[in-house]
């Protein structure tokens, strides 16, 4: 028999039967489509952390004090260590070749206060090369004084959400604020900037980290982040920095290197991972609708019995009845997947067209993954009933017996 | 005239509930290149199970059969559809067409099976349904055509792949009077031209038109009478 000859066949089945193949169609295209959907909520939020990352601008390399001798990958967010890092340091590996820029900074909360307002911020001491380094733009006013790393100079840049509370829609830039125990002057405001990486950059107070080692009364720097030159061999520099911190901590090797793109790398294996994982749970749709083409298959080989026995007569031996049956099913798979595609891929256009925030987009492998595991799981419960019908004994078959 | 059906020792036995039946018991016949035979009986004494038989959809408990010089005993389960296919035509009592199909299509299956292109099908099937004389009715689905129709494009049918074998299970049983008539002569002009013919029918009157009349009783040879 023609696979031409075998899709017309199969094709006056579905039209005979409209509302059956519908069904099946129906079972199939949700399955695929939910694979699709799954997969894409994954691969979307793997393109959103890797945008937030390149935002961060490339080249970053982070250093946290401390080792953890014991980690395998990642960086550990806060490292013990008998000694510091401190400004000093920062400082001297500013002056290595290929550290383009470099912003040390020290974190910590404090209540900001204006008037009867205040308010409880995070807190970075830090320099220019840290809004430069995160991409954080100054709205109005300007960015912290050239000499933070050697002056406290008593000023800070207020977040917009900040500067809203305490100021209304007054202007901020001059007035002096109280920040803990000390006076400072306002002297910027950081643009509308959102989150970026998990910091609200609208509830932010900056200040020169020279007066932030006051502040907190600490010389502990929480991390250093440093700007590598497009040039840098990051090796290298990763290399001479480990030297010169070594050098100075008296051949103690106490600080953790973290380059954007390995931290990078290990939030794609993670959203890798979890998209598989979804991916997966979605694939469990596809197999329901397996077992229902089974179950009309069944019911479909039981209807067309005299069918059966009268090719069997005239000719059709056991394998070409189960490929009339197995035909049946893959074509209908197949209708169902492209359906299923075509839903999917519209949902998914729809969605970008309402949140173009986040990058909606199924992974490349997704679609013939999920055609696959739906022409499989059909296969797999369509076989059971074709091998039925192509045992039939064509004679009980044409009586009407089973 | 060559011998094209030999059985020697055909034994089939079914199992009904507990009881053991014997459908064909010890069958040993010869069947002629262009014969014409009638096979009756009552019920259950093995004619349809002799019919099934010869036409390969039923397999022998034990016994030889040749068809058209061919042993058919060990033969796969593919060979015996093609033999079939290429040697005999069927003719069903209640017709067995596929009510989706128009008549061309139910006429053209035999051949849609053996893998034959849609262009070099046309002429044949066009030839099938003009020689039952239903040419102007090939777009027509079986709920649009009368019984007698009916049974001419299952006749078309049998007889696409030019068989040298045409089984006839009770052709007139569903048919008024005219009808049956009409169709008895349509496959006794076959077999004036060459066909070998059986029919197995209760009805007395076709099976004495036969030339060779067989009585089967109790899956047993009772009677064989020529002329």
């Amino acid at each position: 028999m023609r696979i031409a000859d075998l899709v017309r066949f199969n094709w006056q089945v579905f039209q005979r039967h409209r509302t059956r193949a519908g069904l099946m169609l129906l079972a199939v295209g949700i399955g695929v489509a939910s694979v699709i959907l799954l997969t894409s909520l994954g691969e979307g939020a793997r393109r959103y952390v890797d945008g937030q990352f390149s935002s961060l601008g490339s080249n970053l390399l982070i250093i946290f004090p401390g080792k953890n001798e014991t980690a395998g990958a990642g960086p550990p967010i806060y490292g013990t260590s008998p000694r510091d890092l401190t400004i000093d340091d920062a400082r001297a590996i500013s002056r290595l070749p290929g550290a383009r820029k470099i912003a040390p900074v020290i974190a910590g909360t404090a209540t900001v206060a204006y008037g009867n307002k205040s308010r409880d911020v995070i807190t970075l001491g830090t320099n220019a090369a840290f809004l430069a380094v995160r991409n954080i733009a100054i709205g109005e006013g300007k960015t912290l004084p050239d000499n933070a790393l050697e002056q406290a100079s008593a000023v800070c840049i207020l977040g917009r959400k900040a500067k809203q509370e305490l100021f209304g829609n007054r202007r901020a830039i001059g007035e002096w604020v109280r920040l803990s125990d000390r006076r400072m002057r306002v002297i910027g405001v950081i643009e509308e900037a959102g989150h970026s990486l998990g910091v609200d950059m609208a509830d932010l107070t900056l200040i020169p980290v020279r007066t932030a080692e006051q502040l907190f009364n600490t010389q502990a720097l929480f991390r250093v982040l440093i700007e590598q030159s497009a040039s840098a061999d990051s090796d290298k520099l990763q290399k001479r920095i480990e030297s010169l911190i070594r050098q100075r901590h008296e051949g103690e090797d106490d600080i953790t290197l973290v380059t954007q793109d390995s931290v990078l790398q290990s939030f794609n294996n993670i959203l890798g991972t979890l998209t598989l994982a979804i991916g997966a749970i979605g694939a469990i749709g596809l197999l329901v609708a397996g077992v229902l083409i089974m179950n009309i298959s069944l019911i479909n080989v039981s209807q067309r019995r005299h069918e059966i026995g009268l090719l069997k007569a005239i000719g059709a031996n056991a394998g070409q009845v189960r490929n009339i049956f197995l035909g049946e099913a893959i074509m209908l798979i197949n209708l169902g997947s492209l359906t299923g595609i075509a839903f999917a891929l519209a949902l998914i256009a729809l969605f970008r067209h309402l949140w173009p925030v986040f990058p909606l987009a199924p992974p490349l492998w997704a679609i013939p993954a999920a055609v696959a595991i739906a022409l499989l799981s059909g296969l797999l419960f369509a076989w059971w009933p074709a091998l039925k019908a192509s045992r039939l004994d064509p004679v009980l078959a044409m009586r009407g017996q089973m | 005239m060559a011998t094209i059906i030999e059985f020697a020792g055909i034994n089939k036995t079914y199992q009904v509930g507990d009881q053991p039946l014997r459908a064909l018991n010890n069958v040993t016949l010869n069947i002629n290149e262009g014969e014409y035979i009638s096979v009756m009986g009552p019920s259950g004494s093995g004619k349809s199970t002799l019919l099934n038989m010869i036409g390969l959809l039923d397999r022998p408990d034990s016994g030889s059969y040749q068809l058209n010089g061919t042993a058919t005993e060990s033969l796969s389960e593919e060979k015996r559809a093609a033999l079939r296919r290429e040697n005999i035509g069927f003719i069903f009592q209640s017709f067995h067409l596929i009510n989706r199909l128009t008549a061309f299509e139910n006429i053209e299956l035999p051949l849609v099976l053996a893998g034959v292109a849609a262009k070099n099908r046309r002429q044949r099937v066009e030839d099938s349904l003009e020689l039952v004389g239903l040419t102007d009715r090939m777009h027509h689905r079986p709920n649009q055509l009368s019984g007698g129709q009916l049974q001419r494009v299952a006749i078309a049918r049998a007889l696409l792949m030019r068989p040298k074998i045409l089984l006839a299970d009770e052709p007139t049983g569903n048919l008024d009077q005219a009808s049956g008539k009409d169709i008895v002569a349509a496959l006794e002009t076959l077999n004036q031209e060459g066909i070998t013919l059986l029919v197995v029918t209760h009805d007395r009157d076709l099976g004495q038109r036969a030339t060779r009349r067989i009585r089967m009783v109790d899956g047993r040879i009772d009677t064989d009478t020529s002329g």
